[in-house]
């Protein structure tokens, strides 16, 4: 054995080098996500405005947004979105992944065309959306007009609720291909000699489902649906893009909220307490998805 | 029978899930007559170069091209290498507090960016980093090192231990086995993080709008919307145009490892 001086091998020591290791991720961690973490609660309990520090005027700002009627629709639209799309995400989801697992021609080539929404940059597809629902050439106007189904165009983005029940559909085909996916795995996982047993008990397929299947998949679900949650209840690049949180503040959600009151128009303090308020729910879902990865 | 009850619903799960995908490429070669007035809009009846041309000619987007991809580049490399490195004293020194670091990579990884983009705003300003464009990278690493380090624990976990004891044996150092012996074992596991990596910064949209302000330092997202929309009038056919570059990169990588992609996906909702 080659001996190795000193220092070196105090450097190699598990403690000493683990330490080193981690302290790259730490700083940028530590310095751009924790601090910020903090700085955005104490910038909520200020007047900071884009420029100037502001002064404590402590609970002031939620004070402010709780009274607001936009900030109490921006809220409520945000939970909606998320229960609704986590919904959809769900049950086409399943559905999708019960599809692809059984085995078939062309088996892979559909996995990997079904992933396409999820890899897409989203506002570019949300682009997309926002050119076929538009009010005056849309295509999927056309095609219901031609399917006798309406008389005339729909102006999808225009009224309350069409745009909200558009930004629903287009969140689902968003994060569908996830909740396939990972169905998926969970499905592959799934020993085939229990549907043997089953079916040897007479078990037809629905029940096969309801006993063995949706059991087993319960834990994977509640990964998917907490995780998805969390991202789908601070969305942002979708709404955005496609109506501003409008017709008339219809489809505000908690991040363009945010987003509108601290950057366009500088009110930081005010913004920062809109963007951390869904922290309520969020740590409700954090704590769920915690301890659904630890038990697995 | 068997062939109608998977091929049915697949196909109309394929129209619902790529309909957007052929509307870009559709309008991307439509002329602009053809876009506001035809017989019937899912088809083209001549075809056109001329948005791709204008689109390159008349607009910053090869810059915004660009840009966004020295960004997803350059935080997907050093994602990784601070990602593996960190992921590999938890899992294979386990220092004094090492599960403690684990978890809080753990939060870390679920706390969204639409929480951050606010006070990191002041952050960046004062280390004087807003509208340049190489600051975007340690921004990423915000969500990237949280997301690879813990795909890479899942990978580490499963490498046997006897591998690196017989290394130990021999008399290699710590920082041997972590280059030697586990790196080329891990490298599978690398590839699936920096494919996720590099969708994931090629799809990020708040940080860019937000810190960067000069059309030479967009990135695609966020030039596209800020300056190819222009008051009520809509150049659909530059728009999806850029649309269907811009999403080339990220497909292109995607079909390439997409067994990767696949395995790191199911990697993240198992681990």
């Amino acid at each position: 054995m080659i001996q190795r001086s000193g220092l070196l091998s105090r450097l190699d020591s598990p403690r000493v080098l683990g330490y080193l290791l981690i302290t790259p991720a730490a700083i940028i961690l530590l310095g751009l996500l924790a601090y910020p973490l903090l700085l955005g609660v104490w910038l909520s309990l200020t007047s900071a405005t884009l420029g100037k520090t502001g002064e404590f005027v402590g609970l002031q700002n939620y004070a402010t947004i709780l009274a607001d009627p936009i900030f109490r629709g921006a809220a409520g639209f945000s939970v909606m979105y998320t229960v609704c799309a986590e919904i959809g995400k769900l049950v086409l989801g399943l559905a999708l992944a019960l599809l692809l697992n059984q085995r078939f021609r062309g088996y892979r080539a559909s996995r990997a065309l079904m992933l396409l929404p999820w890899v897409a940059p989203t506002v570019l597809s949300a682009l997309a959306w926002l050119w076929l629902l538009d009010p005056q050439f849309s295509a999927l106007s056309w095609l219901l007009i031609r399917l006798h189904l309406i008389h005339s165009n729909i102006d999808f983005l225009g009224h309350p609720w069409s745009a909200r029940f558009s930004l629903i559909v287009v969140n689902i085909w968003r994060g569908l291909p996830y909740f396939a996916i990972g169905y998926l795995a969970g499905l592959q996982s799934i020993s085939k000699d229990l549907y043997e047993a089953a079916a040897i008990d007479g078990a037809g397929g629905w029940q096969a489902f309801r006993r063995i299947t949706w059991p087993l998949l319960l834990p994977i679900t509640t990964i998917l649906v907490a995780f998805s949650a969390i991202f789908t209840l601070t969305d942002f690049q979708l709404i955005q893009t496609i109506t501003h949180g409008g017709p008339t503040d219809a489809t505000q959600v908690f991040t363009t909220l945010a987003y509108q009151r601290a950057i366009t128009g500088g009110q930081l303090g005010e913004g920062a307490a809109i963007a951390i308020s869904p922290i309520v729910f969020m740590v409700v879902l954090a704590v769920i998805v915690v301890r659904s990865v630890r038990d697995r | 029978m068997r062939n109608l009850r998977i091929y049915g619903p697949l196909t109309l799960y394929g129209i619902f899930l790529l309909l957007p995908f052929y509307w870009m490429v559709l309008t991307t070669f439509k002329s602009n007559a053809e876009l506001l007035n035809t017989p019937n809009p899912f088809w083209i009846v001549h075809g056109t170069f001329s948005h791709i041309v204008e689109l390159l000619t008349t607009t910053a987007y090869l810059q915004w091209f660009a840009n966004t991809l020295f960004v997803s580049v350059a935080s997907t490399i050093v994602s990784v290498f601070i990602s593996y490195i960190t992921a590999y004293a938890i899992i294979r020194l386990r220092f004094p507090g090492a599960e403690v670091v684990s978890t809080a990579i753990f939060l870390a990884y679920i706390v969204p960016p639409a929480i951050l983009f606010i006070p990191l705003a002041t952050i960046i300003f004062q280390l004087h980093w807003f509208d340049k464009l190489w600051a975007l990278v340690p921004i990423y690493c915000t969500f990237l090192i949280p997301f690879c380090t813990w795909l890479l624990i899942g990978f580490l976990k499963n490498i046997p231990r006897e591998l690196e004891e017989a290394a130990r044996i021999d008399g290699a150092s710590n920082l041997a086995i972590l280059w030697r012996i586990i790196f080329p074992i891990a490298v599978p596991g690398l590839i699936s993080a920096a494919i996720f990596s590099f969708t994931l910064s090629w799809n990020e949209y708040l940080y860019a709008l937000v810190y960067m302000s000069s059309s030479g330092n967009k990135t695609i997202s966020v030039g596209m919307v800020t300056e190819l929309i222009r008051g009520d009038v809509f150049q659909w056919g530059q728009l999806m145009a850029g649309a269907l570059i811009g999403v080339l990169p990220a497909v292109l990588v995607y079909f390439f490892f997409v067994e990767y992609y696949v395995a790191g996906m199911s990697g993240s909702v198992k681990e």
